[in-house]
């Protein structure tokens, strides 16, 4: 048995875009163990419902994280809506999807050209943000913001879209699948990234049941879980099926989050046909009473929202279960016996979002 | 295929200026819904004070004693609540950011029309 050393991974690490600690213990260039710290971002934003009451802390919540801002927003206002039994006109509901599906698309092109910066292609790191881009004018152009939205609001949302555009948007979408698919197929078919792609950190089936991984690392080991399936917003109205792929390497990770890039893109298209006229919010009265649990789809997987309130403007309790957390375990296991090498194409495929995790 | 597709950009970049000489050059375009920066009336506010209670980041400062609105454009998240809130609407979302911001000031509003009264009586 050679000897062993422990090196220290971050939290300052060229690869990381956020602060999150390893200690890689190493048998030469194999990692044997990988122990995890966490906390170099907290922040407390979960005791700040005691200061904030429950309409105000939706802009604490949608600064949880600042890539599925949207949806953290979507998965407190869906809580607290289903503690007071809030109806939320149709039309919102339809509004919340596209907005979702939009961040959904921007947060997996991030994803993408931090991959490719991760194996050091530098090209189509530019090319991935370029395209995302184009995402954030439309963000910017419905929301006004680029990418803290602040249009979920309880009872449903700020602005309305109008039909010019929504055609506009339609139009776009066209040129938008065009150039995913041009970086898609660098990503799917290129000799130089396959070769630090297939095959590397595989995360069995079993393993990723077992471990709780959730999205699309889980969707990549083969199991069709999906939480956009559990019918809230209008997706119980549009058609689709999760996307779901055997291997479990990171290959797969990659492909099942571009494949997910163009069923986004199906889904605003389905959305903004299917689009009903009506208002877009409802008045909230009233102080909610009781607890709710909410679980969503983010682009990065499963998130769970637990709200506790009791008849005052200030909740008792508030918890966010981020995807991230639940990879993590899973990533502990693909880190063992991996190269050293690999360490960062691994944590970046279970796409971290370590302010979420932290809050 | 590939090599026509490859002149083409080679004569396409040789007589056109490169993207970033363009884009340090073209002025930022602000969109209709862009959220900019909280513009004020001040000629119709009555100083009530709500817009100072609903702010999340506690941005705004309202004296009702010396007719001041005042705004910390440092700590503002233009949420725009406080538009929402206001009941005489002479608060509105600008398109425009605000500029750069030299030292940690408070920008002040005060209503003329009030202070002229004050000092005429």
């Amino acid at each position: 048995m050679s000897r062993r050393t422990i090196i220290p991974f971050g939290p300052q690490h060229p690869v990381l875009p956020e602060p999150i600690h390893l200690d890689l213990v190493m048998e030469d260039e194999k990692v044997v163990e990988a122990i995890p710290s966490i906390g170099f971002v907290h922040r407390g934003l979960e005791k700040l419902v005691e200061k904030k009451d429950f309409i105000e802390y939706i802009y604490v919540a949608e600064r949880i994280c600042g890539i599925c801002s949207f949806m953290h927003g979507m998965g407190y206002s869906q809580a607290i809506e289903q503690i007071m039994n809030i109806e939320v006109p149709e039309r919102a509901l339809f509004l919340r999807t596209i907005w979702a599906e939009f961040s959904r698309i921007h947060s997996h092109l991030l994803w993408l050209g931090l991959l490719a910066d991760a194996f050091g292609f530098e090209s189509l790191f530019m090319q991935s943000w370029r395209v995302r881009e184009k995402v954030l004018d439309i963000m910017e152009e419905t929301t006004g913001g680029r990418v803290i939205f602040g249009s979920c609001k309880i009872g449903g949302v700020r602005k309305d879209i109008d039909t010019v555009t929504l055609k506009r948007i339609e139009k776009i979408l066209v040129d938008l699948e065009k150039e995913i698919r041009e970086i898609g197929n660098v990503f799917l078919n290129e000799y130089t990234v396959k070769s630090r792609l297939v095959g590397v950190g595989v995360l069995s089936r079993e393993d990723a049941y077992n471990l709780g991984a959730v999205g699309p690392m889980m969707r990549a080991s083969g199991i069709a879980q999906d939480m956009r399936k559990l019918g809230y917003g209008a997706y119980p109205q549009l058609d689709f099926e999760p996307i779901t792929r055997t291997n479990g390497d990171s290959y797969d990770r990659c492909a099942v989050r571009i494949e997910e890039l163009f069923q986004s893109i199906d889904l605003i298209r389905q959305a903004i046909g299917k689009i009903p006229e009506g208002p877009v919010d409802t008045k909230v009265t009233g102080n909610p009473d009781g607890e709710a649990f909410v679980r969503l789809e983010q682009p990065r997987g499963e998130v769970v929202y637990y709200v506790k309130a009791s008849g005052t403007k200030f909740l008792d309790r508030l918890r966010v279960r981020t995807p991230t957390f639940a990879n993590i375990p899973a990533l502990l296991k693909m880190l063992k016996g991996c190269d050293y090498a690999d360490v960062p194409i691994l944590i970046l495929t279970i796409d971290p979002c370590i302010s979420c995790t932290e809050r | 295929m590939f090599a026509f597709n490859m002149t083409k950009s080679i004569f396409k970049n040789l007589f056109t200026k490169s993207p970033a000489a363009r884009a340090s050059l073209a002025k930022k375009e602000f969109k209709r819904n862009t959220r900019g920066k909280i513009d004020i009336n001040i000629e119709s506010c009555v100083f009530c004070g709500i817009c100072q209670k609903k702010c999340p980041t506690g941005a705004i400062s309202v004296n009702r004693t010396d007719k001041k609105w005042e705004i910390e454009r440092l700590k503002c998240i233009t949420c725009g609540y406080c538009v929402e809130a206001c009941p005489k609407k002479c608060l509105s979302m600008g398109n425009e950011y605000s500029g750069p911001a030299l030292s940690k000031d408070k920008e002040v509003f005060e209503n003329a029309r009030v202070l002229d009264n004050a000092t005429n009586s």
